[in-house]
């Protein structure tokens, strides 16, 4: 086995150590970055709902707060935003290198995409279902979290996947902060030393991370569609 | 009871400031099932929304039950007669006083007909087995226990607004708002739908208003009718009185809209061969009502004047137990004969009114 693998790849044989190390840094970025902006870029993206013109708690002020950030920081380049971000990422975390660097100005780079995402995704919630709830005495949060978050569970889903996807490109370009991962890895092992293998298998790498999650969404969100994700029995 | 009285609320677009309701008072007695009709864009549906303050009114006073008298005023709502401001709490507990059905049932599709129903119920310190016990009443009540576990996608139109009456009864209202429940069923579910809000009015005494542009609607069920256009109501009544007397000229357009004889308009347009008259014919319109019908008029003027009559179309139905209906038909005798016939038939509650002369 062992030489089957050094006969179709030898340089990522030879560097399998540093190979461990960038997937490791590529996965600790994306499951942290990942946690950070799912929860802010859902408060975001309920915010949104909720408080814009006609929503049910209509606030102009955080509304176009959110707005504005979430426009302008989507009109940043990543890669420009990583060097843009790097005085406020020292004075958030202490540092602007390695992945601790790289958190920031990856929360930053997917949150408003993925406040969009959300937002769409609520905004596909019947306005008729807010209504009747409204109508059975239902106060914010509980139309928040019994309407618009429950019925939106399968689209919740589904951006929640196209999103974690685009963060895996986000993630290949973090290198460029020291923050290693696979698209450094790609970039200094492979290309810079024109190791061609260490390329192809970085590349193989990326596309089963994105066949396997884009699965994972698809199935689920199919799964939440027209039932309980844990379904609940009355019997 | 529910009292409204100078209700107001304008919506301001971009054409201008729209009057959707406007200066609106109205009675409607506990156990009654109140209709409300007019065409869409009269104001009905926010005048329905003003009940329960989904739509907030500029102005007016509101008493529903106990809750109230509520004032209305600059769009915010205040209780009681020294007039405290309404909370946010105090307005949701309002509401759950009140059920409210609508025309496209707007269940939670993720949730089963259990968990629907068992919506309002949930967060309100009911128990588990409460809630359950409830549901199960509920959903017998509403005739679909076999369907419990089923979701909103598997159930017919009628179906599912059988679980929105269940959920819209959950917390035992005394008051009903149906919004178009019945405009997007099916005639035969419309028929199951209306018999099931007649059946909950007499059990459980409670009261219907129900929002419509559809006269069969208000003919089925309502015992009080109001009629409105532009935001006003125009008319109001029982429903009998209303419809065989139609005073405003959008009252008789509903009426002649579930009525066959209102065909002989078109007839007249077109000028169909139906309707031609020759010398000494007439084409009149009888309405019959409630002392009318039942006496043989046309049989008694054909012997007693000596005229003969025509019958172009005809159409009787009966609304709160009492008929109502009409006759078209062209009349044909001597002149004098003919004008003694109408008179008769005018002292005899029928009303006459001539169409075409030949």
């Amino acid at each position: 086995m062992a030489e089957f693998l050094e006969g179709i790849m030898p340089n990522v044989v030879a560097y399998q150590s540093r190979f461990i190390t960038s997937l490791q840094q590529t996965v600790e970025m994306m499951v942290k970055s990942g946690i950070l902006a799912f929860i802010i870029g859902l408060a975001f993206g309920v915010i949104l709902t909720v408080c814009r013109k006609g929503g049910i708690r209509p606030n102009i002020v955080l509304y176009q707060l959110i707005n504005i950030f979430v426009n302008l920081f989507r009109s940043i380049p990543f890669i420009i935003l990583l060097i843009f971000l790097i005085p406020l990422t020292r004075a958030m975390v202490g540092t602007a290198i390695g992945v601790k660097g790289a958190l920031v100005p990856l929360v930053f780079g997917c949150v408003p995409f993925y406040t969009r995402q959300v937002e769409a995704a609520l905004a596909s919630v019947d306005e008729g279902k807010v209504e009747a709830a409204r109508s059975m005495g239902s106060g914010t949060l509980g139309l928040i979290f019994r309407v618009y978050l429950h019925e939106a569970v399968p689209d919740l889903i589904r951006v929640t996947t196209i999103t974690i996807i685009s963060l895996i490109g986000l993630t290949t370009m973090a290198g460029a902060v020291g923050a290693g991962g696979i698209g450094s890895f790609a970039i200094n092992y492979g290309q810079n030393q024109n190791h061609q293998d260490i390329v192809n298998v970085c590349v193989l790498i990326l596309l089963v991370f994105v066949c396997v999650l884009q699965f994972l969404g698809s199935f689920l969100a199919r799964k939440t569609t027209n039932r309980g994700l844990f379904r609940k029995n009355h019997q | 009871m529910i009292e409204i009285s100078h209700l107001n609320k304008t919506f301001a677009l971009k054409e201008g400031v729209v009057d959707a309701v406007h200066d609106v008072s109205l009675t409607i007695q506990d156990g009654d099932i109140y209709g409300v009709i007019g065409y869409s864009g009269a104001g009905k549906s926010t005048l329905v929304r003003c009940l329960n303050l989904l739509e907030m009114p500029d102005s007016g006073t509101l008493q529903i039950n106990k809750t109230g008298p509520l004032t209305m005023e600059n769009g915010k709502v205040y209780y009681g007669a020294n007039k405290t401001p309404m909370r946010e709490k105090q307005l949701n507990q309002m509401r759950r006083s009140i059920g409210m059905i609508f025309q496209h049932f707007n269940l939670l599709d993720r949730s089963t007909v259990f968990d629907n129903i068992a919506y309002p119920l949930k967060y309100s310190g009911m128990s588990r087995a409460d809630i359950r016990t409830r549901v199960f009443e509920l959903l017998e009540l509403v005739d679909l226990m076999d369907k419990k576990d089923a979701y909103p996608s598997q159930l017919s139109g009628g179906q599912k607004q059988r679980v929105a009456i269940a959920r819209a009864l959950a917390n035992r209202p005394k008051v009903l708002l149906s919004d178009e429940a019945t405009s997007a069923l099916d005639p035969e579910a419309t028929e199951s739908i209306l018999s099931l809000l007649r059946s909950l009015n007499e059990k459980l005494g409670l009261t219907i208003v129900l929002i419509t542009h559809e006269m069969a609607v208000i003919k089925a069920i309502c015992r009080h009718v109001a009629v409105m256009e532009e935001g006003r109501v125009v008319e109001t009544g029982n429903v009998y009185d209303v419809f065989a007397h139609p005073k405003e000229n959008i009252t008789r357009r509903f009426v002649a809209s579930a009525n066959a004889l209102s065909r002989v308009d078109k007839l007249l347009k077109d000028d169909s061969q139906l309707v031609s008259v020759g010398k000494g014919e007439t084409l009149i319109r009888m309405t019959f009502s409630k002392d009318s019908v039942g006496d043989a008029v046309i049989s008694q003027i054909s012997r007693d004047f000596n005229v003969s009559l025509n019958i172009v179309l005809a159409s009787v139905e009966v609304l709160e137990g009492a008929p109502l209906g009409g006759m078209v038909s062209i009349i044909k005798g001597d002149p004098k004969d003919v004008t003694n016939a109408l008179n008769w038939l005018k002292d005899h509650f029928v009303e006459v009114e001539v169409l075409k002369r030949g």
